[in-house]
């Protein structure tokens, strides 16, 4: 009798606790679009899998997110994608919570794409493209050659901002790559003169440096590696070089006050596994930012290639200091806008 | 029924009339108040928050750097220029409109009408693949030897120009339109009966008769170019920044509304001082419907 009622409150609990577990769940930000279907195969479907939760999802489009829901006090995500250098502003304003190193593991992933309140999770670069119709025997091999008007005549583009062009001039006029930071801005615009009259466009959106080498309108051009190799697939006479690529990553972080904060960094460090990391690029033109993925044997060597963040590629490469460009964005966004319209 | 009492049953049917006239446009009224008056005065008030919450002029004082003003009289040159164009351009094409047969007429509204309905996205892009390097426009100047090396056509000033151009061009074309439709050829054959030469009926009699729609045509089209942002975004390669440019950046590279708010203020009392300043040397209001 006592033996009976027993398994029938075990089986009671058992019915209670089921739901329990279920309702487990966290809410996930990022980018949205294809960006993020890679994510939620690579990443989110796997670890709702195995950590036996629900992932919810939501679409961010930049810190002023993050500021509002902190602000308000109503939290919503759990875990919200952003830009490095969004992460670094978050941070500094306190809108984010720390991580617990005993459950966020991050070795594998570089110093300079983390800190105690966030991780990168994915490497882009700004690279050298061109275009092989006008370019057919000598190719570009780093930034002094978008500067080499002699050599590679033609019309070139940048992105219409500051980041990159001030690296990419101070390379070109002899700094070493690995000692650009602190930036010597008056250099760097003093170098951009010389760039300034070959320059047929300053892109302002990735899918417009995309169409400017797409359409030959352009010889040489510094954009997203994703941008011109989507391109390239689809037939566009253009190659590209990871030769001096400027390395850029997005990030995970946990905004201030996040409901269900515990949860969120064990789906974190579910989803910045070598394993976990190395199943991204199958799904999407971006490199793991875990270096430890390409030892997992999911990336083949013909797919390395192509990502910058393989150990080959990161060999002549240089990760651009987003902690410089957060203090001095402003100032020199200014400097630019006044710079290009003069 | 005595002539006071009627009188006064009238004024209260009119004061009737009057309140359900007033409810039958409340619907509309409460609309413009929650998505015009409301967001206009947050904006406003936004413009002088900085991030604490606390009373700011620095969204303003930012504005005094070159790269705003640049932009601000980029914006202005561009515009003036584009209305300029559009009133020498679409002054002609309304006159052959109001002259010719009705059928060319027809032909000639079409014409008009039809990039009108088009997406100003679409008609912006075609732009770029006609202008552009090996685009369509320079590879046949090239074919017939006209050229040599392909010329700048786009990502400046002058694509841009040529691109609003075409956008503005049915909001010059149309007022002025209807305002040459309403001239009383009478007029005109009077002139002429008179002795005044073609030139002469036409710059005494049938030109003034058009102002107003000239004017309407010029304050559109002059007003809607002051806040473009698609097509100097595409065809400007980047170089002209516009001041809804400007804005959109502040918001993007500074993830500051204040900043961007400010801007939206300076640009609709810009835009507000021209109206009244036209209004008070053409009386346009007049024009463009008001009493």
């Amino acid at each position: 009798m006592s033996g009976k009622s027993g398994a029938f409150v075990a089986v009671a609990v058992g019915l209670l606790a089921l739901p329990a577990a279920a309702q487990q769940s966290i809410t996930v930000s990022s980018w949205g679009g294809a960006y993020q279907d890679a994510q939620r195969k690579a990443w989110f479907e796997p670890a709702a899998k195995d950590l036996g939760i629900t992932i919810k999802e939501d679409t961010t489009s930049g810190v002023a997110d993050v500021r509002a829901q902190v602000k308000s006090g109503r939290v919503t995500w759990d875990l919200v994608q952003q830009g490095t250098n969004g992460c670094i502003l978050l941070e500094r304003e306190g809108n984010l919570e720390k991580l617990d190193p005993a459950v966020v593991k991050t070795d594998g992933i570089p110093a300079d794409m983390k800190s105690d309140y966030w991780v990168a999770n994915l490497v882009y670069s700004n690279v050298i493209a061109w275009n092989t119709k006008t370019y057919k025997d000598k190719k570009p091999q780093g930034w002094a050659d978008m500067y080499n008007f002699k050599d590679f005549p033609g019309g070139r583009s940048m992105r219409r901002s500051p980041m990159y062009n001030l690296e990419a001039a101070l390379i070109a006029d002899g700094v070493d790559p690995q000692k650009l930071y602190p930036l010597d801005v008056d250099r760097a615009f003093k170098k951009m003169r010389e760039l300034k009259p070959h320059i047929v466009a300053w892109w302002p959106s990735g899918a417009a440096s995309a169409q400017l080498i797409n359409d030959g309108e352009i010889d040489m051009i510094g954009l997203w590696n994703g941008r011109v190799q989507a391109v390239m697939k689809e037939g566009a006479k253009a190659d590209l070089t990871f030769n001096q690529q400027m390395i850029l990553a997005d990030c995970w972080a946990i905004p201030k006050g996040a409901p269900n904060k515990a949860l969120a960094m064990k789906a974190m460090a579910h989803m910045l596994t070598p394993e976990a990391q190395a199943r991204l690029p199958l799904h999407i033109n971006y490199g793991p930012a875990n270096a430890k993925a390409y030892e997992t044997g999911i990336i083949s060597p013909e797919l390395a290639k192509g990502l910058p963040s393989s150990p080959e590629n990161l060999k002549t490469s240089f990760t651009l200091d987003v902690k410089w460009w957060a203090d001095n964005l402003d100032a020199v966004t200014k400097r630019f806008d006044q710079f290009i319209q003069e | 029924m005595t002539e006071a009492a009627n009188s006064a049953a009238l004024a209260a049917a009119e004061r009737r009339e009057a309140r359900g006239l007033f409810l039958l446009c409340s619907p509309a009224v409460l609309m413009i108040a929650v998505v015009v008056f409301l967001p206009i005065g947050w904006l406003f008030a936004l413009s002088f928050l900085n991030e604490q919450g606390g009373f700011t002029l620095d969204h303003y004082a930012r504005m005094l750097h070159p790269a705003y003003t640049r932009s601000f009289q980029t914006t202005f040159e561009l515009s003036f220029l584009v209305t300029a164009i559009c009133a020498a351009l679409g002054y002609p094409l309304a006159y052959l409109m109001s002259q010719t047969s009705t059928v060319w007429r027809a032909l000639i509204f079409v014409c008009v009408l039809f990039p009108f309905w088009t997406s100003l996205l679409v008609r912006t892009y075609a732009w770029l693949v006609l202008l552009q390097r090996r685009g369509v426009v320079n590879v046949w100047l090239q074919d017939i030897g006209l050229i040599e090396a392909p010329l700048r056509l786009v990502h400046n000033f002058t694509g841009t120009a040529i691109g609003m151009t075409q956008i503005m061009l049915p909001f010059m074309v149309l007022p002025l339109y209807a305002a040459m439709a309403a001239v009383d050829r009478d007029y005109v054959k009077a002139a002429a009966s008179l002795g005044a030469s073609p030139l002469k009926s036409f710059w005494q009699v049938f030109f003034p008769l058009t102002l107003p729609g000239l004017l309407a045509g010029t304050v559109l089209v002059f007003v809607l170019c002051l806040g473009f942002y698609v097509t100097p975004a595409v065809l400007g390669g980047g170089r002209v920044l516009m001041w809804s440019m400007s804005i959109e950046r502040s918001v993007a590279v500074y993830s500051d509304w204040g900043a961007a708010s400010a801007l939206g203020v300076v640009l609709l009392v810009v835009t507000l001082a021209i109206l009244w300043i036209m209004n008070r040397l053409f009386g346009v209001e007049r024009f463009i419907g008001g009493r």
